[in-house]
């Protein structure tokens, strides 16, 4: 898919909506360390919101803030307006939040089929003894994992490595595939850890499609950190810029390329 | 193979996912089954209860392990002592409840070790790899010690030794070794194919995730505590069943030094060297650690039997067969199994090399 295209369609089909995702006052410290201070934002239902920023700015860290891997000392996250006490990985993933990793974090031993279909986890409800036995419950979810893998291995154009080993697979198809198992769980919102790390111009234009895809077939909110600039402003529809794990722009990409402090802290400023 | 898929196609997502997709691979396995049933025919009762039926017994144990250490990726040393679990527990319940079927005071027994094996299991949630090992090397010698100093287990017998009763099904005696060994191979068939179900379903998956990324395991919704603990508990359960086994079916007398970190090792040599996260590997490795010092005996026996000194052939066997061990894992290091898939491949192209 190297042909050039208008990215953003202009008629979505999942319209903007109300904040899903509410962050107030987030605060989080390695002992002396601040990785984060006082930073609040809001992603809305089936926008795409990017978090850019310096290497070392914290913007890996808000994600493991917001599905629960770190707990920050102060501050509040709102899901859906109710307000959360302590996150933990497995209560994110069960409120629709799926993630993938800045290094792979794909299972190597199992297959791209495997690996998709393990992560529907949160929708497999058969206990061991049923699947010993193969009972009515656990071929049905069987079934249906398998025909949902099938659908997302079809609609990220993997077919042809469904049963490839993922540690055979090239950089480029393994950040495919880790994606295919976040879509898995059939998340509500979608939290890419630099999915486009690494990549060569070719596969970023198709991880750009398949994001913008995965949003507009599947409604699917996105949050995504990213450090190419230019596929932050053609992607996203709001971009949070945190520099030093402190908020300094919030808003449309036009808006946060005109902030002055976001030039200072991208080109540097003169002393 | 020398067969291939072609013209076998598949409509369904269920056709697909059953157990063997290949017509040709069903019916060798219906073929290999009914060849196991039908080999007391053939075979004398040495090889029956010398050699087959210990090893369709480790290969059950070398599966629980394999469970645990391959699939779940949590390395533990304590399969003898839940073995141990399995022969005392069987013999107690056998003991103690009045007509309780032998089956069920097997699969009882299974569950005993399960319970253990879960208590056990417990440092996994904290540490990992060969730390792991080492604190799961704890019950090893728990289990075998408690078992030697309480006189109950063995129902205070004096020469500290439990003499299996006889296994009795639905008031048949399986006395012979043709018997017994069929009595094995049923319960072994039955709970290799369970074992493939929950390796190759929702379970499977589960333990393979936490073994190759915990971190994502847990990002997507999975409890490690709950999956640790489940692989610990089924691959104890398959331990206790096969020490049950191992105790009615192939010792008979039994003491609580039958299960000693020995025996553990063997398993875990076993599994390594059949393939670390495969069913069949683990059949395999049993066969090897088993047959190759038979094997070798036979082989020495013939060759200088009576010219040199039987202390000297017996250590040049061990030589020997340690350095098949180290050639074995140079060559493969991935097992056995490893090494029957790829030739399955190779043969699939042949004559062709691509």
């Amino acid at each position: 898919m190297n042909m050039t295209m208008p990215i953003q369609t202009p008629q979505r089909a999942f319209a903007v909506g109300a904040p899903i995702l509410e962050l107030d006052s987030i605060s989080l410290r390695f002992g002396g360390v601040k990785a984060l201070t006082n930073i609040s934002f809001n992603v809305l239902e089936h926008e795409i919101r990017a978090i850019i920023g310096p290497n070392g700015a914290g913007k890996s860290s808000m994600l493991n803030v917001i599905n629960g891997v770190y707990v920050p000392q102060e501050g509040s996250i709102r899901f859906q307006g109710e307000r959360l006490a302590a996150m933990t990985p497995t209560r994110a993933a069960r409120m629709g939040i799926a993630r993938t990793f800045q290094n792979i974090a794909l299972f190597r031993g199992m297959s791209v089929l495997d690996n998709i279909m393990a992560g529907r986890t949160l929708h497999m409800h058969a206990n061991f003894l049923e699947v010993a036995f193969r009972l009515p419950r656990a071929r049905r979810e069987e079934t249906e994992a398998r025909e949902k893998a099938e659908e997302i291995i079809e609609f990220l154009e993997i077919e042809h490595i469904r049963k490839t080993p993922v540690a055979r697979l090239p950089y480029g198809l393994k950040k495919r595939v880790e994606l295919g198992r976040a879509l898995a769980a059939e998340p509500r919102i979608l939290l890419l850890d630099e999915p486009m790390a690494g990549m060569n111009v070719e596969e970023k234009q198709d991880m750009c499609r398949f994001i913008i895809d995965v949003n507009d077939h599947y409604g699917t909110t996105i949050v995504l950190i990213e450090h190419d600039m230019g596929v932050v402003m053609d992607l996203s529809d709001r971009v949070v810029v945190l520099d030093y794990g402190k908020k300094i722009g919030d808003g449309t990409p036009a808006e946060v390329r005109a902030n002055q402090d976001v030039i200072n802290a991208y080109l540097g400023v003169a002393h | 193979m020398f067969y291939r898929e072609a013209g076998q196609f598949h409509t369904s997502y269920a056709q697909d996912t059953q157990l063997f997709p290949l017509r040709q691979d069903r019916v060798g396995m219906a073929i290999t089954l009914l060849a196991a049933f039908a080999l007391p025919a053939v075979a004398n009762d040495y090889w029956l209860s010398a050699i087959l039926i210990p090893w369709l017994i480790l290969a059950l144990v070398a599966l629980g392990q394999n469970i645990l250490m391959g699939y779940a990726g949590q390395l533990s040393l304590g399969s003898a002592g839940f073995m141990a679990v399995g022969a005392f527990a069987c013999y107690n319940f056998i003991l103690r409840i009045d007509g309780i079927p032998f089956v069920l005071a097997v699969l009882l027994s299974g569950v005993c070790a399960a319970i253990i094996g879960i208590v056990f299991g417990l440092p996994s949630l904290r540490i990992r790899g060969l730390y792991l090992a080492v604190a799961t090397l704890a019950s090893q010698f728990f289990i075998v010690w408690a078992l030697d100093k309480f006189g109950w287990f063995k129902n205070y017998d004096t020469s500290g030794v439990i003499t299996t009763q006889p296994i009795i099904i639905f008031g048949h005696n399986f006395a012979t070794p043709a018997e017994k060994y069929w009595v094995v191979l049923v319960i072994v068939a039955v709970l290799t194919l369970l074992a493939k179900n929950l390796a190759r379903g929702s379970v499977g998956r589960a333990w393979m995730a936490v073994r190759d990324m915990d971190v994502a395991a847990e990002v997507m919704g999975l409890s490690l505590l709950r999956t640790k603990l489940q692989a610990f508990a089924i691959s104890s359960f398959y331990c206790g069943v096969g020490g049950a086994l191992f105790a009615f079916a192939y010792l008979q007398t039994v003491e609580p030094s039958a299960f000693t970190i020995d025996l553990s090792f063997r398993i875990l040599f076993m599994v390594i060297i059949g393939g670390l996260g495969t069913i069949m590997g683990s059949f395999l490795g049993a066969a090897f650690i088993l047959l190759i010092p038979v094997f070798l005996n036979i082989v020495f026996h013939a060759a200088f039997g009576h010219h040199v000194d039987s202390t000297l052939t017996s250590a040049l066997e061990q030589v020997i067969f340690g350095a098949t061990i180290i050639a074995f894992l140079i060559l493969e290091p991935l097992g056995l199994a490893r090494l029957w898939q790829l030739t399955k491949e190779r043969l699939r192209l042949w004559p062709f090399s691509h």
